[in-house]
């Protein structure tokens, strides 16, 4: 589309129409085996080694379904509130390509492993809940790879590793009216899928890769628009710019007096625009019809509950009961259930150190930002949660100060040591002991006169300053209690040294 | 030879594995060119097994069920480094990497794979005149067809050729050409037989079967190449009886059903020989009643539309981007496909290919599938209900004996319509077999069919031993 036609979609026409969007999301299971046969599923292994009659597709071979690939399937269904069906089946999806060496994918179509469940997703602070219509399995095709070899120019390369790697499809209802809520339902199926660990959800790896199905139409109208199926959207960010740049063409061709035909369009994300894929009329015919070597999928009562007894808490779960028995705030909550590492780690931190917010403190702060620096998952922390809870214990039992704990964990961070061999290795202690103390407060009173002078003539805030002489000379070891304490009474007495 | 005849030798020491090997395979060799039952022979891979039975005997231990027996095997079924056609052109070269889960079991057991035989391309047809690498002539008269599309394994067993051999059948392609070549021809109820390795022609309906000289042979093999397969998710788990130790001839007081329906459009000689088979039974004790199979006029249609849409989609494989044999000149991807496609398929799977893709198209799914699925449903009932009333089914294989080779070729209705006594039993996914019940004036063999309920093999191998022992 040239830039003038564009124009027709002006600020004020875009107000006037609403978007109406629904995801195609494709998830690898995190199986370690392949989804009809026992090849490995690993990543980048040498071309065409990871393969066997059954997935090569060759003469005679027949596909088995992997009851852990069913497994994950149903735990991802479950993780997006589905019902799973008793009975699914699995149907052929027919078409020629050169990667696709059955010549036809093994998906399933009328009947679902699951359905009819939902997402809630938080966008500029209004909740929405987004319907799921489906979740089914399908294997994965093959690679085709144009380019790269030396006669790249006149020949293609296939490699079939990927062929029979496990993936559900989720789609979406057309519920999302923007870019930022289909922004917003992505990132919350990808959570909820790595939380469960239904999938790693990597995308560049392609673990995780999304179609989009956008119409418009203006503001309080019942029909849907035409939609156009965009394809490629293969980061976060593509996704948004590829269907704020969808909306913005259908509103000008609607503007222009023209109307939007249905086809399929694939992002260009160097050009930052969709273009013609192909065309309704030259749609593919799948020719559907139920995979004859396959008997139907029973998901019976028992191994349901077996399943769902195996499942973690949900995000959505332990945000609420993160709020409510640790008394954190919503955005605290939100912040440590993102990943359930994460979660978990907070939730031993809190239980170890007995003061959860404290614990959330520390998890979010000091051991986020060294996490950052070092480019590190919560995961591979240095320090154990365990560790990390122990040291928010010595300063909730005021054992340490705050400020020795900060110069605490550095350490601990660096060595992986507990907090008691760093304070052990590094002399670092709380110094409690009264005498030792009292020389010290001897000193800082000595040393400055003119704040011992204005605290007794009224100014009691000046004691900040005097207990934080106090801590300096100590290197923060000194117990702050016991500080103020001594000065407060050696000050008040008027006793003199 | 039989099975027995071949265990006796051997442990009587009259012949050893390796011996009667290197003249069946000498035989078999020598004999081919009469009928063009084999596609290409396997003398290291016959040697090689023989040398085992050899190997077994010498260190005393018991041979397995199949030892040293030589065995045919139909070229759909895929042998590990030995080429299998399909009979086809697209797999002229084509060496498979894994052995068939059937031929291993064979193996295991002691039997001797000599060749791979000839076949109607992918298993379609009625004749065996679909081969790419040419017709089989019926050893009987070699002016007339063997049958399809095992008509290579049942010439070769008719033949001597071969002791037993595998078919497949998937709408009465082994029980026809056993039919034709007067032998013994079983198909076993749907998933009794793992069907990894078969090259798929229809999935839902495909078999592997055994084709034998005698009815203890073919029970014999099927004992062996029986249950569950975990490479095969619809291959069945139910227990296999020892068929061969149940043949004892007593069938007194089996009931058996004639369906009216199978008996209007039989050539004379066919029709008198069939019911000549159905006295044999009644002088055996056996209860004999008419039964009515109501939905056996919708088979035909039923049939077509189910196994060439599944055929439609199994054949899509055979492109020419891997291992199938590929056009030389083609510009695009396209081309590619059609050109290979176009240059490789014989007629026949063309015509399937088209029909099948047809019946499976978006507007015509429900029209055609989904309705022939349902009447597959009502075939299925017709059978449950009339094993209500009688323990097997009496019925011819087919309505004329072996026609003459080009008779029908050029007629596809003509050559699909003499599959009507067949594919029933198919459809329904019940046991079914064919044997000898005599030959027409001009000394044409005609079958008899059996059909008994799933996984009751056993009844229908004692009613045909029975049958047979009258005959001998």
């Amino acid at each position: 589309m040239s830039s003038s036609a564009i124009d027709m979609a002006t600020p004020d026409a875009i107000a006037r129409y609403e978007p109406v969007i629904g995801l195609e999301v494709h998830v690898q299971l995190a199986t370690a085996t392949k989804i009809f046969c026992g090849c490995p599923t690993s990543f980048g292994a040498s071309p065409n080694t990871n393969v066997c009659p059954v997935c090569l597709g060759l003469p005679g071979a027949l596909p088995v379904l992997s009851r852990e690939a069913v497994e994950l399937a149903i735990k991802g269904g479950l993780a997006l509130n589905c019902h799973i069906r008793s009975q699914s089946r699995f149907a052929r999806k027919n078409y020629f390509y050169p990667d696709l060496p059955k010549g036809y994918q093994i998906s399933q179509y009328d009947e679902p492993v699951a359905e009819h469940g939902f997402v809630d997703i938080l966008v500029d602070g209004v909740e929405k809940r987004i319907g799921v219509t489906r979740v089914h399995m399908e294997d994965d095709a093959g690679k085709s790879i144009h380019d790269g070899f030396k006669d790249s120019d006149r020949y293609s390369y296939v490699d079939l590793n990927r062929c029979g790697t496990p993936l559900i499809e989720i789609v979406s209802d057309p519920d999302m009216r923007s870019s930022a809520e289909a922004y917003a339902y992505l990132t919350e199926v990808k959570q909820v899928l790595q939380f469960v660990e239904v999938s790693t959800c990597d995308m560049e790896k392609g673990h995780l890769r999304c179609d989009a199905n956008v119409s418009v139409r203006l503001k309080g109208a019942e029909k849907f628009g035409t939609k156009a199926e965009v394809k490629n959207l293969n980061s976060f960010r593509f996704l948004k710019q590829a269907l704020d740049y969808e909306i913005v063409r259908q509103v000008a061709l609607l503007e222009g007096g023209g109307r939007v035909v249905q086809e399929t369009r694939l992002y260009d994300p160097d050009l930052g625009e969709t273009f013609t894929m192909r065309s309704k009329e030259d749609a593919h015919d799948y020719r559907y019809f139920p995979e004859p070597d396959l008997v139907p999928l029973r998901v019976g009562e028992k191994w349901l509950a077996e399943v769902r007894a195996s499942m973690p808490e949900l995000p959505a779960c332990k945000r609420k009961r993160f709020i409510e028995e640790y008394g954190l705030r919503a955005y605290d909550a939100e912040v440590l259930t993102a990943a359930r590492p994460a979660s978990e780690y907070y939730e031993t931190v809190a239980k170890v150190s007995g003061d959860p917010k404290i614990a959330a403190n520390w998890v979010m702060g000091d051991l986020m930002a060294l996490l950052k620096a070092e480019g590190k998952e919560i995961a591979a922390s240095p320090v154990r949660p365990e560790n990390l809870g122990e040291l928010v214990k010595l300063i909730v039992k005021d054992e340490i100060s705050g400020k020795l704990a900060k110069e605490i964990f550095p350490k601990m961070f660096s060595s992986g040591d507990s907090a008691g061999v760093v304070m052990e290795r590094e002399g670092l202690k709380q110094i409690s002991d009264t005498d030792a103390l009292d020389r010290i407060i001897a000193e800082v009173i000595a040393n400055n006169p003119k704040q011992v002078e204005q605290y007794r003539g009224g100014k009691t805030t000046v004691i900040n300053f005097l207990v934080g002489q106090a801590m300096r000379a100590t290197r923060g070891q000194a117990n702050v209690t016991l500080v103020t304490g001594l000065l407060k009474r050696k000050l008040g007495t008027g006793e003199i040294c | 030879m039989t099975i027995d005849s071949v265990r006796a030798a051997l442990l009587s020491r009259q012949a050893s594995a390796t011996e009667l090997a290197t003249d069946a395979l000498k035989f078999a060799e020598a004999e081919n060119p009469r009928t063009n039952a084999y596609l290409h022979f396997s003398p290291e891979r016959a040697l090689a097994a023989a040398k085992r039975v050899d190997e077994q005997l010498a260190r005393g231990e018991e041979p397995g069920p199949l030892a040293g027996v030589p065995i045919a095997v139909k070229d759909v079924i895929v042998t590990k480094g030995l080429r299998t056609t399909c009979g086809s052109r697209l797999l002229a070269h084509y060496i498979p990497p894994y052995d068939a889960t059937a031929v291993v079991r064979l193996e295991q057991a002691g039997g001797v794979l000599i060749g791979k035989t000839n076949c109607d391309e992918f298993a379609m047809g009625s004749s065996n005149e679909n081969s790419a690498f040419g017709p089989v002539l019926n050893p009987v008269d070699p002016t007339r067809v063997p049958g399809g599309t095992s008509g290579g394994s049942a010439a070769a067993v008719a033949q001597g050729t071969a002791v037993v051999a595998l078919g497949s059948d998937t709408g009465g392609s082994i029980r026809q050409p056993a039919s034709f070549c007067g032998v013994v021809g079983v198909c076993p109820t749907y998933g009794r037989v793992s069907r990894y390795g078969l090259t798929a022609h229809a999935s839902s309906l495909d078999h592997i079967g055994p084709l034998a000289r005698t009815v203890r042979d073919a029970a014999t093999l099927l004992g062996v190449i029986a249950g569950h397969d975990p490479c095969d998710s619809t291959s069945a788990a139910a227990p296999v009886p020892d068929y061969p130790a149940l043949l004892d001839g007593q069938v007194k007081g089996l009931k058996l059903g004639l369906p009216r329906e199978y008996l209007k459009d039989l050539t004379s000689e066919t029709g008198d020989l069939i019911s000549q088979g159905v006295e044999v039974f009644q002088r055996l004790g056996c209860e004999v009643r008419e039964i009515s199979m109501p939905a056996t006029g919708y088979a035909i249609a039923c049939y077509y539309i189910i196994s060439t849409a599944e055929a439609s989609s199994n054949l899509a494989r055979f492109d020419g981007v891997r291992y199938t044999a590929r056009s030389a000149s083609s510009e695009t991807l396209a081309d590619l496909y059609r050109n290979t496609r176009g240059e490789g398929f014989g007629a026949e799977c063309k015509r399937r290919i088209m029909l099948g893709t047809y019946v499976l198209s978006h507007g015509y799914y429900d029209a055609y599938y989904v309705k022939a699925q349902k009447v597959r449903s009502l075939i299925a009932r017709d059978f449950a209900n009339a094993f209500q009333e009688v323990d097997a089914i009496v019925a011819p294989v087919s309505p004329f004996p072996a026609f003459k080779l080009g008779e029908k070729v050029d007629d596809p209705i003509a050559m699909y319509l003499s599959d009507i006594y067949t594919i029933t039993g198919s459809l329904a996914g019940i046991p079914c077999m064919s044997v000898p019940c005599g030959t027409t004036a001009a000394g044409l063999p005609v079958g008899m069919q059996i059909l008994t309920r799933h996984f009751d093999e056993t009844t229908m191998f004692r009613l045909a031993d029975a049958f047979e022992r009258t005959r001998s």
